[in-house]
Formats: C-alpha cells, sequence, structure tokens
C-alpha cells in the first residue's frame, strides 16, 4: 500500500507540470525556405551544451550564458556569450593569444598562426586541437540546481524533527517522510534483509531522489536543455557506484557462487566462472543503459511529435501532435518515479544477493 | 536501402520483442492478482522488476538503433 503512497504524488506532480505544458517553448527555427531538420532540432535538445538557450524573442536568441573554463597549459576562463550563439566554428574568441571556435559544441583551439577553422572531408577540424573542457555545462549547472533545492528540502525537513511536538508543524517533511519509509520499507527491507539494510540506506535514499529529481527537471518545457538523466555520462557514475559498493561488500557466499557454484558438477562449474564473471559487469551497465536510454527516448519522443507541425508544415496537425505530446509527458511523468524506483530497487538487489548469507 | 532504414527497421524488431515480453508479465501480472487480491503488492513490485529486465535488453536494440541512425 506505500506504493499509493508514491503514486499520490506522482499524481500531485502531474498536475503541477502539465499546468506548465502549455509554455512549451522548443524554438522551431523554420524560417522560410529553410527546411527544418527534425533530427538536428532533436539531438541540440537530448545532447549538452555550453549555453543554456530558453527561447527565441523575435528571432533572436534569449539564453543564459554559462562559464566556459578551458586547460591546456594554463587555464582559460570566459563567458559562453562570446561566442554569440555561434555553433559552426566561425566566431573567433580571442583569450591570452590562443583563438577559440565552437563547433558542435566542441570548443576548439586553433593552431599557432592560424587565423580560421579549416574542415577536412569528414568535417572534423584540421587545424586546431582539443584543450580538456571543464566547463560548467548545462548539465553540469542543473546538476548544482538539483543539489540545493535536494538539500534545502532534505534539511528543512530533517530540522522538523528535533521539535518535540514536531507531529503538529511538518510542513514539507509530511510529503518527504512517507517516501523515505516507501525506500525503506518496500525496497531496502525486502530486497537487502531485516539485519544489514541499515547501512545501505543513505545511499539508496540518495540515489532515489537524485534521479528522481533530476528526471522531473527534464521534464519541465522551458527548462528542456536539462538532460542531465538522459546523459550516459552521469548514469554510468550511478552505476559505477553501485558497482563499487556491491563488489566490497561482497562476502565469501557471494565470491564463491561466482568462482565456485556450489551445488552443481565440476564442468557446470568452470562453465558458469565466465558466465558469472562477466555478469558483475553486464549488471551496472544495464543500470547504466537503461535509465538512459528510458529518459532520453522519452524526450526524443515528445519532441519528434511536436516537430511533426514543422515537418507538415501545417497548423491541422497541431491539435493531435500537442494531444499525443501531452499524453506521453503524463506517462514520462509516471516514468520519472518509475525508472528512480528501479535503479533503486535493484542496486538494493544487488546489495542483497553480495551480503546474503550462506543458507542449508 | 540505406543504413537509417535499417536501423529503424531494428528499432521496430526491438519493440516487438518487448511488447511481447512485457505484455506476458504483465498478463501474468494481473491474472495472478486477480487470483489473490491481497498479494497485490508484491506482485505489483516484482511485475515492475521483471518488465524492467525485459525493457533493458529492447533499449540495448534501440541505442544501437540510435547509433546508426
Amino acid at each position: 500500500m506505500k506504493l499509493i503512497n508514491l503514486l499520490r504524488a506522482v499524481y500531485t506532480l502531474i498536475l503541477v507540470l502539465t499546468s506548465m505544458t502549455g509554455f512549451a517553448s522548443e524554438q522551431k527555427e523554420a524560417a522560410e525556405g529553410e527546411k527544418f531538420d527534425a533530427k538536428e532540432m532533436i539531438m541540440h535538445h537530448v545532447k549538452d551544451a555550453h549555453a543554456f538557450h530558453l527561447f527565441d524573442w523575435n528571432g533572436v536568441p534569449v539564453s543564459l550564458e554559462l562559464p566556459i573554463i578551458l586547460y591546456d597549459k594554463g587555464l582559460t576562463i570566459f563567458s559562453s556569450g562570446e561566442f554569440h550563439h555561434d555553433d559552426s566554428g566561425k566566431h573567433i574568441v580571442e583569450k591570452n593569444g590562443n583563438k577559440f571556435v565552437k563547433l558542435h559544441e566542441k570548443i576548439y583551439q586553433l593552431n599557432a598562426g592560424e587565423t580560421e577553422l579549416k574542415l577536412n572531408a569528414e568535417h572534423h577540424p584540421e587545424n586546431a586541437s582539443k584543450p580538456y573542457d571543464f566547463s560548467i555545462t548545462r548539465n553540469v549547472f542543473m546538476m548544482w540546481v538539483s543539489v540545493v533545492f535536494l538539500l534545502i528540502v532534505f534539511i528543512t525537513s530533517a530540522r522538523k524533527y528535533k521539535n518535540k511536538n514536531y507531529e503538529k508543524s511538518l510542513g514539507i517533511a509530511a510529503f518527504i517522510e512517507p517516501l523515505i519509509l516507501f525506500v525503506r520499507d518496500e525496497i531496502a527491507r525486502p530486497m537487502i534483509g531485516e539485519k544489514r539494510y541499515k547501512k545501505y540506506m543513505p545511499y539508496l535514499l540518495t540515489v532515489f531522489f537524485f534521479i528522481w529529481i533530476n528526471n522531473i527537471f527534464g521534464l519541465i518545457p522551458i527548462l528542456n536543455g536539462a538532460n542531465l538523466s538522459g546523459n550516459i555520462a552521469f548514469t554510468m557514475v550511478l552505476a559505477t557506484f553501485t558497482f563499487i559498493i556491491t563488489t566490497f561488500s561482497g562476502n565469501k557466499n557471494y565470491w564463491k557462487h561466482i568462482f565456485w557454484m556450489p551445488g552443481v558438477p565440476v564442468p557446470m562449474k568452470i562453465f558458469l566462472m565466465p558466465i558469472e564473471l562477466i555478469g558483475i559487469f553486464t549488471k551496472p551497465i544495464s543500470l547504466m543503459i537503461r535509465l538512459f536510454a528510458n529518459i532520453t527516448a522519452g524526450h526524443i519522443i515528445i519532441l519528434a511529435l511536436m516537430s511533426l507541425i514543422f515537418i507538415f508544415k501545417t497548423i491541422a496537425v497541431a491539435p493531435v501532435s500537442v494531444a499525443f505530446s501531452l499524453f506521453i509527458t503524463i506517462i514520462e511523468i509516471v516514468v520519472t518515479a518509475i525508472q528512480a524506483y528501479i535503479f533503486t530497487i535493484l542496486s538494493a538487489l544487488y546489495f542483497g544477493m553480495a551480503t546474503e548469507e550462506e543458507h542449508h | 536501402m540505406t543504413i537509417t532504414g535499417i536501423a529503424a527497421i531494428g528499432a521496430g524488431l526491438a519493440a516487438i520483442g518487448a511488447g511481447v515480453g512485457i505484455g506476458k508479465i504483465g498478463g501474468s501480472a494481473m491474472e495472478a492478482m486477480a487470483r489473490q487480491p491481497e498479494m497485490h503488492g508484491k506482485i505489483q513490485s516484482s511485475a515492475l522488476i521483471l518488465a524492467a529486465f525485459v525493457e533493458a535488453v529492447a533499449l540495448f536494440g534501440v541505442v544501437v538503433a540510435l547509433l546508426q541512425g
């Protein structure tokens, strides 16, 4: 029945988020004579970028410029606004005697003495090198926003419990408490076991709320560039954490089941060993791919339905495509919670497998 | 046929596989819940986990199709 509480929270979010869908402001640069390229528009939204493009106002892009931090025999810091929204490598920014250009959201440093970027037959830069890029991209920016948001929410709700008569004025903690109890009673306890679950609770709660809040931020139309949980590097880091915790908490029984499976004949033990060894790595890899592909696919479907209007170039398609993308958005709001739940419950399952005691 | 076309067919085939798999899980879960309503919560959560496993394989196909397309 704790699932009901989770669903209730999801439903509240549906109400909040769908009221914003009306502002869905995908910049559709379908100027006259220029062919609308749906794939390019979608990929532009799904990938990371150096600036936060909000909307176009009278044909002028309005964006939140983020700092670019480059390292190549010395640190170079400047604002992404200095590229003036150029992404084709034509606009040159000169800093500390080095010339920089931006091509497909990658920063290149022109070799000494060159005045413009030259591309070879495969459209790769010929006369430029890539410095180390530590920029605050929009994904990094959104990650910090979600971290600050989570800190505020959880510190305020933790403070409520210090009060003696806390039951009277729980505030935001009344919303958070059932979710934490859900993670404890429906995920950690049944999957890891009554004795050992407490050690893993901080990680499971962090992962659950971090993934959930980033999934939700990705759905807010005006912040549509923030596809953080649909970024494979982000999901890879989370899956690596699960992998490290599983490997280091593995007990004798766990390793015995991998290298010398008890209860099967010896040829089978030898046959099973490589399979189980590969299994150690495929588990976190499938965690990584699942979250990445689910969230990215959701973004792509919503944007593809919206771009139908511009592909057919008629307003008659608009009601159908808006209705369908609204429908998919609502499904995606449920998916945000389900994916966070699945990542957490599978992590808990792996921890449970690693710490299981031998039973006869 | 271009490689993009083949990639699109591959994505479609992956969707068929996931559809059959998740359909079977969902159908059996519904049947089980109708037989034993008191086990509703447990069946639901294990059905979700199983659906996630089936879906992961299909999503590998989708990712390959995306990289090619």
